[in-house]
């Protein structure tokens, strides 16, 4: 799922640095990547396994894809709400294309670009645990043991450990990204 | 840059910018926005280009650093063609402070001021040397507000830290695009009159936009008067423009005060002084009456054994004597200076009440009698004086 969420992350990354400028651009990446998500996991899982084959693959391309849509908007969102005379000054003091998004534009974003890769993170953790239908590794194993043998004794206990298991997975990514963001932003980006 | 001694026979300086028949048209618009503009900065001049909001001033200013091409004409700076420079290498020449401060939100105060050392590859001593240094110039002390954030400034602060990240790398040029706007009064003229004491010493070539008459005049060692499209109805020296305005649009804008503003142009020492009695508070009251009717003034200036303004008396207190222990007449106060422009030296004679001021040189001693006369004069020099010529000495009192 880390993998997933760090794909999702350079590729969303990319994707929204190139077309935050071009209206029509954006356009498309954003109905592409929201469409993703409108595919039902099994009908995605099940386009994939015959192409990638069952285990570990199918499984971060999925994830992957699920995670697109929220980093890829928010990186838009977030170059595009730099103060123009903020970029104006960067053009005015000789900075090229590059050195600008890397020294201007990235970090201004950044609040907003790691709300979005936390917003992917909670997304994929719900979704990780359909992987185990795939075969894939994951929390979602126990619960869909659980559910194949419910009746039995251990049933309950596995199904509501997976559940709990996810959540606290999820409490946990929150804090880590509480965390990130207290180290990355600069302080006076924060109120 | 080197100083070129200037002998007689030298060639006049070359232009430091030079704008030749300059037209940009932003896309959808039907009128350009800078038409047909030609205009020269000369070096080490500060020239204020002033005119109405949307006239073309802030698209003048990035024409210049090429934040934008031009559509026709063409442009120098330093007699290099900008179209054949690489506008980034261009840009690290030319410090631009832009209308909106735009300071980096997310860097602190001395990163700020470092933008274009860092971008021309400085080491981290020279730079933090630099920030250090221009903080200190512009009024900052590094120490308090170097590690502070923009959003940790006032609107001032903001302003000077924007000044001295266009200073930062000692570039030659300076764009300045209303520095002062969007300030209280008081803040703006203590700006403005920074501005004037770096020009003082450091003498670069500013062009610096401003909508604000009063301002262009203040800074101006040459004001250019331009209308929509930025089209220069005159550039001249400020007094030019307001004893000589080139046409009805520059005598309307300039407004019906200019003779008014022609008094914050003029200084107290470039008066001729008004013959007051002025005499040291020992000296005799008949002595002090006798020269004072003599005078035909309304009053005279009684001095303190170090020749500084003690009181202004009238005759009348004079003859009264009044009664032991007080002190005859008004105190006189001592707060304009021979570098004191003609506005405050006539606020100081309405404040007074006396009709005339005191203008003291160092160490308080008196330098001149300033009066509503000399002002009127030096308002309107077609006016013809009124003073009697080779009037009588004996009352004037000069340093
Ligand atoms: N990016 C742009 N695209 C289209 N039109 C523009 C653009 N920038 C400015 N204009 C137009 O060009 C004209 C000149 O604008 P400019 O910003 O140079 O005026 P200005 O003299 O600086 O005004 P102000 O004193 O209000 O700052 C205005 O009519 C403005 O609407
Ligand atoms: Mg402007």
């Amino acid at each position: 799922m880390a993998i997933a969420v760090g794909l999702a992350a350079a590729i969303g990354g990319c994707l929204g640095i190139l077309v935050h400028r071009r209206p029509r651009a954006t356009g498309v990446a954003l109905a592409v990547t929201g469409g993703f998500l409108t595919i039902p996991s099994y009908a995605l899982f099940g386009l994939l396994v015959p192409v990638l084959g069952l285990g570990g693959a199918p499984t971060v391309v999925a994830l992957t894809m699920y995670g697109l849509l929220p980093i890829v908007r928010n990186t838009i969102v977030g170059l595009r709400a730099v103060d123009p005379a903020v970029i104006e000054s960067a053009r005015a003091s000789g900075m090229g294309r590059r050195e600008r998004l890397l020294r201007i534009e990235l970090p201004l974003a950044w609040p907003v670009i790691l709300a979005g890769l936390r917003v992917a993170t909670l997304i994929l953790v719900g979704v990780a645990a359909i992987a185990a239908a795939v075969n894939g590794p994951g929390l979602g194993e126990d619960i869909f043991a659980g559910l194949a043998r419910i009746g039995s004794a251990t049933a309950l206990d596995l199904v509501l450990g997976g559940i709990l298991g996810i959540v606290a997975l999820a409490l946990l990514f929150d804090l880590v990204y509480a965390a990130v963001g207290r180290a990355t932003i600069s302080r006076g980006l924060r109120g | 840059m080197a100083e070129t001694p200037i002998s007689p026979a030298a060639p006049p300086p070359a232009a430091a910018i030079r704008l030749e028949a300059v037209t940009k048209r932003y896309r959808g618009q039907a009128e350009p926005a800078v038409d047909a503009l030609t205009l020269e900065v000369r070096p080490r001049e500060l020239l204020v280009m002033v005119g109405p909001s949307g006239c073309g001033k802030t698209t003048t200013l990035r024409l210049i650093n090429r934040l934008l091409d031009a559509d026709e004409g063409w442009i120098t700076v330093d007699g290099e063609d900008t179209a054949s420079l690489d506008p980034d290498a261009l840009r690290t020449r030319i410090g631009y402070v832009i209308q909106q401060v735009g300071l980096f939100p997310h860097m602190t105060v001395a990163e700020n001021v470092a933008t274009v050392p860092r971008v021309l590859g400085w080491d981290r001593a020279r730079i933090a040397r630099r920030a250090e240094e221009l903080l200190e110039l512009l009024g900052l002390d590094p120490a308090d507000f170097g590690d502070r954030f923009p959003r940790e400034l006032s609107g001032g602060q903001a302003q000077r830290v924007g000044v001295a990240r266009a200073m930062a790398a000692d570039p030659p040029i300076l764009l300045m695009d209303e520095p002062f706007g969007s300030l209280d009064p008081i803040t703006r003229a203590r700006l403005q009159d920074e501005l004037l004491r770096i020009q003082g010493s450091l003498a670069k070539t500013i062009l610096l936009v401003t909508h604000d008459i009063d301002e262009a005049i203040k800074l101006g060692d040459r004001i250019a008067i331009v209308d929509r499209g930025a089209r220069a109805l005159q550039v001249a020296a400020p007094e030019r423009v307001l004893s000589d305005p080139a046409d009805d649009y520059v005598r309307e804008f300039v407004g019906s005060g200019a003779a008014l503003r022609r008094l914050g142009l003029l200084r107290v020492r470039e008066l001729e002084p008004g013959h007051w009695p002025a005499l040291p508070r020992a000296a005799e009251r008949h002595v002090v009456r006798d020269e004072l009717i003599a005078s035909g003034r309304p009053a005279a200036l009684l001095l303190d054994e170090a020749g500084r303004p003690w009181r202004w008396v009238t005759a009348r207190e004079l003859e009264r004597g009044g009664e032991p222990g007080t002190e005859p007449g008004v105190p006189a106060s001592a707060e304009l200076t021979p570098a004191a422009t003609l506005h405050e030296a006539l606020d100081a004679i309405v404040r007074g009440g006396v009709g005339a001021a005191a203008a003291v040189g160092d160490g308080g001693a008196l330098h001149a009698i300033v009066d509503l006369e000399a002002i009127m004069a030096a308002a309107d020099p077609s006016r013809p004086s009124q003073r009697t010529a080779g009037g009588e000495e004996a009352g004037l009192v000069r340093s």
